[in-house]
């Protein structure tokens, strides 16, 4: 499927492009424009990105494969991400994370039947003090036992 | 005991309450002394850095070329990624105007006329929170274009803010730079360091959130003041940010040298079910863990932690009760460093592979006393062989927790080696030749 940036986008990219002396270091920001528009980052969004900041495909799939933040393939609608880095560990994390397993029947890296939601186990996400934690898309719940963490799943079906 | 970090001030993320709270003040008093004053004033403070090194602040910004064609950069470190810190998204949140006033300041004594804020990518709330603070500084002209008519000077300073997108290793400064500058977040080889070759070729200084927002403090009520404060080699608050089996866990801002036990039974509240302590980490997941019965007594500063065996690191202090796993934390520990691991060099590429198989192993009792010996050895042969710190931070919780706690170990593995890997490819070799028995 042919990706192209939409007008607003194509703004945007000229602000984020002013923030750096050279042209291709815009690329991480370009990469999460490109992330919001598409959904996940595809063969065609890397040849775009790469033909507007004039760079290599290569160079862009590199820079896309090396940070996790990138979707390589596409994400629910709801991208959990659950933190089973030790101070979460020690709080509960690993039945937080089975709990979310068991619920949505998907494994790590995977989306539900109904494209609704992804799962994703990551690293520490910085919120030892508030463990442990989920994150939806780009919020933060913290401070979750299974029932927080069934009303938020409950929350977001509706 | 007063707040320098984080100011019990209520709204104090707002610009209007900042600047009632005396805020902007230290970087008018900053601009009216030359370049060479600030650095020899935060010299003197002691300040050290809060991301892990603890290196002297004054001395980095010294480094700095006097004179050079080039533009020079500042960078400033808000990856956080370290497991057990959470301090900086504290200051994005609650104290941001001071980070901003620290870097104005801190690039007016370095002279770099562009800062950037590389923010980790996961902390999009705080983003968005240190970024609507940017606008507003930007707006009432103290960063940016305007900066003339405010101070009334020729130095001017863009900041910028650039998200990372997942990768720890980008808490690394030259993986920082490199982060920056569009690539892949791999760490460069040392020497050249920032300073001579940093962003884009050119003179850079890289420092932590922590360290730059103690910076107006330090312009504002002098660096005598300053240097009194805590452990005398190690001056100042730090963001002891207090996790795993606590009551109250969270960050306290408290000068250095607080002793261990302090924090963790008076601030942090005691052990969750008034159980013993097993092991601490005091200092984010890459330090070497301290036993249950060694805390006693030790205060936390890089000194006196150094003599102890371990470091301050980012004063991230995680607790661990005596019902805690420690083979299953340190297989978690060692799965981190794998999955962070940017693949560079093959000993830490490789090695933190196979400590993650081998403490998996141990994870299922499946595990020998074998098996401690060669963990040890594969983390010995990480540390000091790659060309950035990670490969340490593999290592040392490795190595360091099998020493520590040896017996615990031992006791979970009893079972003596079973099958010498020189044995197994003896027997493959004896397959072969039935084989070709057969054929005739």
């Amino acid at each position: 499927m042919e990706f192209k940036f939409t007008e607003e986008n194509l703004k945007k990219i000229e602000e984020a492009v002013k923030k750096y002396p050279v042209k291709k270091a815009a690329v991480m920001p370009v990469l999460y424009i490109a992330q919001e528009q598409n959904g996940w980052i595809s063969q065609e969004v890397i040849k775009e990105v790469a033909s507007v900041l004039e760079m290599h495909a290569e160079d862009v799939l590199g820079v896309v494969t090396f940070y996790t933040m990138y979707h390589k393939k596409p994400a629910g609608k709801y991208h959990l991400q659950v933190c089973t880095n030790v101070s979460c560990m020690l709080r509960g994390a690993n039945k937080i994370y089975d709990h979310v397993k068991d619920k949505l029947k998907i494994s790590n890296g995977e989306v539900t039947d109904d494209n609704l939601f992804s799962l994703e186990e990551v690293e520490c996400m910085g919120s030892c003090g508030t463990a442990p934690m989920i994150a939806v898309n780009e919020d933060f719940f913290e401070n979750l036992d299974i029932q927080k963490v069934d009303q938020i799943l409950e929350s977001l079906n509706k | 005991m007063e707040k320098i970090v984080l100011p019990e001030i209520k709204n104090l993320h707002l610009i209007d309450v900042y600047e009632q709270n005396g805020g902007y003040t230290a970087v008018k008093k900053a601009f009216g002394q030359t370049p060479d004053d600030i650095i020899d004033q935060v010299k003197k403070s002691g300040l050290r850095g809060r991301g892990g090194a603890a290196f002297s602040a004054g001395l980095k910004w010294s480094f700095m070329p006097k004179t050079t064609d080039k533009p020079k950069y500042l960078c400033i470190n808000g990856d956080e990624s370290e497991p057990g810190s959470f301090k900086d998204r504290q200051i994005f949140e609650f104290n941001p105007h001071q980070l901003i006033e620290g870097i104005l300041i801190t690039a007016y004594a370095i002279q770099a006329k562009t800062t950037y804020v590389y923010i980790r990518g996961e902390y999009h709330k705080w983003i968005k929170l240190f970024q609507k603070a940017l606008d507003d500084a930007y707006a009432r002209g103290y960063v940016g274009e305007k900066m003339k008519e405010t101070f009334g000077k020729e130095f001017l300073v863009d900041i910028y803010v650039h998200k990372g997108a997942g990768a720890y290793i980008c808490g690394e400064e030259s993986a920082l730079m490199n982060s920056i500058e569009g690539k892949r977040g791999y760490p460069r080889v040392k020497p050249p360091f920032p300073a001579q070759n940093g962003l884009w070729g050119c003179p850079t200084t890289i420092n932590n959130v922590e360290t730059i927002t103690n910076v107006p403090a330090i312009i504002n009520k002098g660096w005598e003041w300053f240097s009194k404060i805590g452990e005398p080699k190690h001056p100042g608050t730090l963001l002891y940010g207090i996790s795993g089996h606590v009551n109250k866990p969270g960050v306290y801002e408290l000068p250095t040298g607080m002793l261990l036990t302090d924090l963790i039974y008076n601030y942090a509240g005691g052990v969750t079910g008034n159980k013993k302590i097993l092991c601490v980490i005091p200092g984010g997941s890459s330090m070497p863990p301290l036993r249950g019965d060694q805390i006693e007594g030790v205060k936390m500063d890089a000194e006196s932690l150094k003599a102890v065996g371990t470091s301050i690191g980012t004063a991230g202090i995680m607790v661990m009760d005596e019902d805690t796993d420690l083979v299953k934390v340190l297989a978690r520990i060692a799965k981190f460093y794998y999955h962070e691991s940017c693949g560079q060099c093959t000993p830490c590429r490789e090695g933190t592979g196979w400590m993650v198989k081998i403490l998996n192993r141990l994870v299922n009792g499946e595990g020998s006393t074998h098996d401690l010996d060669l963990l040890i050895s594969v983390a010995s042969n990480i540390e000091g062989n790659t060309i950035c710190a990670l490969g340490e931070a593999a290592a040392w919780p490795v190595r360091h927790m099998i020493t520590r706690f040896r017996d615990y170990f031992e006791q979970r593995v009893k079972k003596e080696v079973v099958l010498p890997v020189a044995n197994k490819v003896h027997s493959m070799r004896h397959t072969a030749f039935p084989l070709a028995d057969i054929k005739e």
